[in-house]
């Protein structure tokens, strides 16, 4: 059973798009009420990872099937999970019901079409993040972006062809570029004895410098378009703005998860060398990321757009973090993901209540709003503070572990000027909230305003409980999470091959395949400090 | 006095020839006899023909066997490309008498034509022997001249076909003064004989008759499969002709013009690879790019998929260039799914076309993916496998391409096709727009689904997205059908 709830959970949407073909159109409740039904169901089906899941390093739920074997090429259908997409494959589950439910009202045109999109979507997501041969990685990877271009591209708003187009191109060019890389990589792992796309094959791969650079560069190009990192984040504001409140929370929430994730399942563990002389590029650009996304936030008319940049800023601390490559940081990265996850994305949703009641959101045309809608003013309320980072809501554990992960690493005059970014991140949040529900309530219009409904605190409630209870109880998270980590953080630490002229399978690789304890006890580098829980001390 | 030998006459090696060019021969006869309106009961007899020619081709799969004293061979390679052939001509037969209907010029020698092109390519893929290539393509090309211009009463399609023919005739011109040189160098036809004698002398690229040669029949090929600087024709023919015969000069020709293309350098002429790999090297790279970047700004559907098919052109000429197995299955591979994904597509746009070919510009497809959801979504499937995403055939044949060209160490032109095709994805995502993004201005109320044209359709979304999801066995395929 354990060796297809992967497969299950992931092609699960898949039957349910089948089966949407034969809705009728015209009956909408109908459409959102099974797309609904799907999701959840993925989300219940998805639950026994949680509980069945070993807290150690290894792959688990691995199933691994025969798919392409032709010529040179050896391809599995072999996906499996450890800690670091454990949490991104439910914060996918369990974001996908919210997203629809969000489009009950919003979306009144195309339902079947919206619905199957999503759907869709969703088995890219996922299927992304369970691959473990690197060629299933990049079919998911792929895949996600039809779906998504289409959300964007229907129902999104006025500019929506150009940000659509431009997401797609973006996107496009980075990941080819990386299949580039795969194919080359795949090919001197071939000479070096290695038969077939799985992932530990890869990492078995000791390459020489010089070749690590180019991969390298050519993988990071594809992860840093979809973080996105400054400079090539320019399609991320108009993406967010355009795409409709489901496309934006999921955009949010997991699609930007897949650049970081990316750095951190493939980039650093197969380019240790590479990755360690371009960590001051990478830090670099993901400190101009927080400050001048934040600088950029902060004078935005257009809530939505605001909430876009501030993606931007958060995903550079994430990016700090894990490029810190100590224990710490790390787990602050991965746990800033899942929190920016959350917050991002009801972030979103609520931008999306306001801007379904007054078709508007540039916060001039607000005011007030807390007079008349004082749930919907609570509830903003902690999820601003979520996303500020204020103790006792996830966003604060998440960045403090980032901060101090980075601050003890190379990294540390990074850390400094990274953190003026918390202060900035208060000035734009609370300035916007101010904003819009405090002051007088004197546009007519918003004196009508009727406060959240109950389907839509249906939405928030488990958005604002996760934010808590993340914030208070960080430890389950970080403690399936360690195990994992350390494992990059130890390949991270890998010695460069000596010679540049052979590449040779380190022994690790040449364990069988298919068999899930292949990956090596971890061994945490010396003189490291023992970090079991990852929750700062004096943490409530 | 020597006696004269008679070599042994293999009809089982051309049989799929032989049966479909009495079928072409028997339609036409047909066509005179009976007097009917529709002549689509002769598309019918030609598709019938084309399944018996297609058994009796694959029947041969796995037996190598020669005739006509080894100017014509049965090998796995030519089985391969026969099935592509036959699979476009029947499938361009299936989307043919509702155009010719609609366009008023319902002649049935359409068909016959049609067959008798196929058979010309049947013999440029197992020609083993210069002069059958050559008698092959003028088969071909002739019928094709006919076809391009098929549609008598319009202007374009006059103008089509004599262009056509023009281009043609002058292309076919280099090509044989090429083979000449050829032989004049080597005093042979035979292509294994052409490289044993290259081998032998120990000639290289300092025999300037050889060279020459080389270059001219690489001009000459060149030209057949729109490779630029040699495609100027096609955007206007392509243009001008009747679209179903669009869809299958695209498609088919163009894979003959590859398999000849193939088997003459690789067997013949394999002492000059480093030559030619360099000018198969700068093909590609030119071709990839212009096609890519004059298709970017084409307004008529047509002339876009004209450009987009030249860049085609180019990708496949990434897996020659890399002159690998894998870069060659590539090919092979890569003309199976393209002959599903262009056909497919051209499909869709005779059903959008009406009548004197209006309405064939990208705008015109505004929001034709609400009024007919169905081929809205085929539509897609086929512009994604174009554009070479996955889980589409044209991904798989793409990665396969690339794959060949980085396993040979050509990185850069690897790099350089992907980034075509990034560019490519932005001309295809501009009829999706068209099709999705804008409201319907049209009611599309003239497009209507006849069984013909969705068995076609049927065929082309499963020959794109089952080799696409389980490449598997059509890559193996693929992989048995070479003969390197």
């Amino acid at each position: 059973m354990n060796e297809v709830i992967l497969s299950l959970m992931t092609f699960l949407p898949l039957a349910g798009v089948i089966l949407l073909l034969f809705i009728p159109s015209g009956n909408h409740t109908l459409l959102r009420g099974f797309t609904l039904a799907v999701t959840v169901v993925t989300f219940i089906v998805s639950i026994p990872l949680v509980t069945g899941f070993v807290t150690n390093a290894e792959y688990q739920f691995v199933q691994s099937v025969p798919w392409i074997h032709a010529g040179p090429f050896k391809m599995n259908y072999k996906v499996g999970i450890d800690g670091i997409s454990l949490w991104l494959v439910m914060l996918t589950t369990f974001i996908m019901p919210i997203a629809v439910l969000s489009t009950w009202t919003a979306v009144t045109e195309k339902v079947k079409g919206y619905m199957a999109c999503l759907l869709l979507l969703q088995v890219g997501m996922l299927g992304a993040f369970i691959s473990l041969d690197l060629f299933l990685f990049y079919i998911f990877w792929e895949v996600m972006l039809i779906p998504m271009y289409f959300i964007i591209g229907i129902w999104g708003g006025k500019n929506r062809i150009y940000a659509a187009v431009k997401f797609f191109i973006y996107t496009m060019v980075g990941s080819l570029l990386m299949l580039v890389a795969l194919i080359a990589l795949y090919f001197k792992g071939l000479n070096a004895g290695m038969t077939d796309f799985s992932l530990v094959n890869f990492f078995g791969l000791n390459l020489d410098p010089a070749t690590q650079t180019w991969m390298f560069l050519a993988f990071a190009l594809a992860f840093a378009i979809k973080v996105p990192m400054f400079p090539l984040h320019t399609w991320l504001p108009d993406a967010h703005t355009e795409a409709p409140t489901a496309g934006s929370v999921i955009l949010a929430a997991v699609l930007l998860k897949m650049g970081t994730y990316g750095y951190v399942r493939f980039a650093i563990p197969l380019f240790p060398d590479a990755m360690d002389r371009f960590t001051p590029l990478i830090a670099t650009l993901s400190v101009i990321g927080v400050i001048y996304a934040s600088l950029v936030a902060m004078v935005q008319e257009d809530v939505k757009k605001l909430v876009a940049y501030s993606s931007v800023a958060h995903l550079g601390f994430v990016m700090l973090g894990v490029f810190a490559l100590n224990q710490m940081g790390l787990q602050g990265g991965m746990l800033q993901m899942l929190n920016h996850g959350v917050s991002t994305g009801a972030l979103f949703l609520i931008v999306g209540f306001i801007y379904e009641r007054r078709h508007t959101r540039l916060i001039t045309d607000f005011g007030g709003l807390a007079k008349q809608m004082p749930i919907f003013a609570t509830i903003f309320m902690i999820v601003t503070f979520s996303s500020i980072g204020l103790p006792g809501t996830n966003g604060f554990v998440g960045e403090f572990l980032v901060l101090l992960g980075a601050f003890e690493s190379k990294l540390r005059w990074y850390t400094i000027i990274a953190s003026s970014g918390v202060i900035l991140s208060a000035v734009y949040m609370l300035w916007m909230f101010q904003r819009v529900m405090f002051g007088k309530l004197d546009n007519p219009k918003n004196q009508k305003l009727e406060d959240l409904n109950g389907r839509e605190i249906a939405i928030m409630l488990p958005l604002v409980f996760l934010i808590f209870f993340m914030g208070f109880n960080p430890t389950p998270f970080t403690k399936t999470m360690a195990p994992a980590l350390d494992k990059v953080i130890a390949m991270s630490r890998k010695a460069p091959a000596p010679a540049p002229q052979a590449i040779q399978m380190m022994p690790q690789g040449a364990i069988p395949e298919g068999m899930p304890q292949q990956s090596q006890p971890v061994e945490m580098p010396q003189g490291h400090p023992a970090m079991p829980t990852g929750k700062p001390a004096g943490h409530p | 006095m020597e006696n004269i030998v008679i070599p042994a006459i293999n009809l089982a090696v051309i049989a799929p020839e032989v049966i479909l060019s009495l079928f072409a021969l028997a339609l036409l006869l047909i066509n005179v006899f009976v007097k009917s309106e529709s002549k689509a009961y002769l598309g019918y007899l030609s598709i019938g023909g084309i399944i018996v020619s297609l058994f009796s081709a694959v029947s041969g799969w796995g037996c190598p066997a020669e005739a006509f004293s080894g100017t014509v061979v049965q090998d796995n390679f030519a089985i391969f490309f026969k099935v592509v052939f036959l699979i476009s001509a029947a499938m361009s037969i299936l989307i043919t008498d509702k155009y010719l209907e609609r366009e008023n010029c319902n002649h049935g020698e359409i068909y016959p034509l049609i067959l008798f092109s196929t058979v010309g390519m049947m013999f440029m893929a197992s020609g083993t022997d210069m002069m059958t290539i050559f008698l092959g393509l003028e088969l071909l090309s002739v019928s094709l001249y006919v076809l391009a211009g098929f549609n008598r009463n319009s202007i374009k399609s006059n103008e089509s076909g004599l262009k056509y023919f023009l281009l043609g005739s002058f292309s076919t011109g280099f090509l044989v003064y090429g083979m000449a040189l050829t032989y004049g160098a080597t005093g042979t036809t035979k292509l294994a004989k052409i490289a044993s004698y290259v081998a032998q002398t120990g000639m290289n690229s300092s025999n300037l008759l050889l060279l020459v040669g080389m270059l001219m029949m690489a001009t000459g090929f060149a030209f057949k499969i729109a490779a630029a600087p040699f495609h100027m024709w096609t955007p206007d023919v392509y243009e001008g002709a009747p679209t179903p015969v669009t869809a299958f000069m695209s498609v088919g020709p163009k894979a003959a013009g590859f398999a000849a293309f193939l088997r003459v350098f690789i067997v013949a002429l394999p002492a000059l690879k480093p030559e030619w790999t360099w000018l198969l090297w700068g093909l590609a790279v030119l071709t990839m790019t212009v096609g890519n970047i004059t298709a970017l700004y084409q307004q008529n559907i047509k002339r876009m998929l004209a450009y987009s098919s030249i860049a085609h052109a180019g990708y496949v000429l990434v897996g020659f260039t890399a002159g690998n197995a894998v870069g060659t299955a590539g090919i092979l591979f890569y003309m199976l799914s393209y002959a599903f994904m262009n056909i497919g597509a051209f499909a869709i746009i005779i059903l959008v076309g009406k009548k004197g070919e209006e309405n064939n510009n990208v705008s015109d497809y505004a929001g034709f993916g609400y009024k007919h959801p169905m081929l809205g979504v085929a539509m897609c499937i086929f512009l994604f496998s174009l554009a070479g995403i996955p889980p589409a055939a044209g991904f798989i044949g793409k990665f396969y391409l690339f794959s060949g060209a980085i396993q040979a160490g050509y990185i850069w032109l690897a790099v350089i096709g992907v980034l075509n095709s990034a560019a490519s994805v932005y001309y295809y995502l501009r009829v999706m727009v068209f099709m999705y993004f804008k409201d319907p201005t049209e009611e599309f109320s003239w497009v209507k689904l006849t069984p013909a044209f969705a068995l076609c359709l049927i065929i082309a979304v499963a020959g794109v997205m089952i080799p696409g999801v389980l490449p598997g066995v059509f890559l193996e395929l693929a992989q048995k059908a070479l003969f390197m």
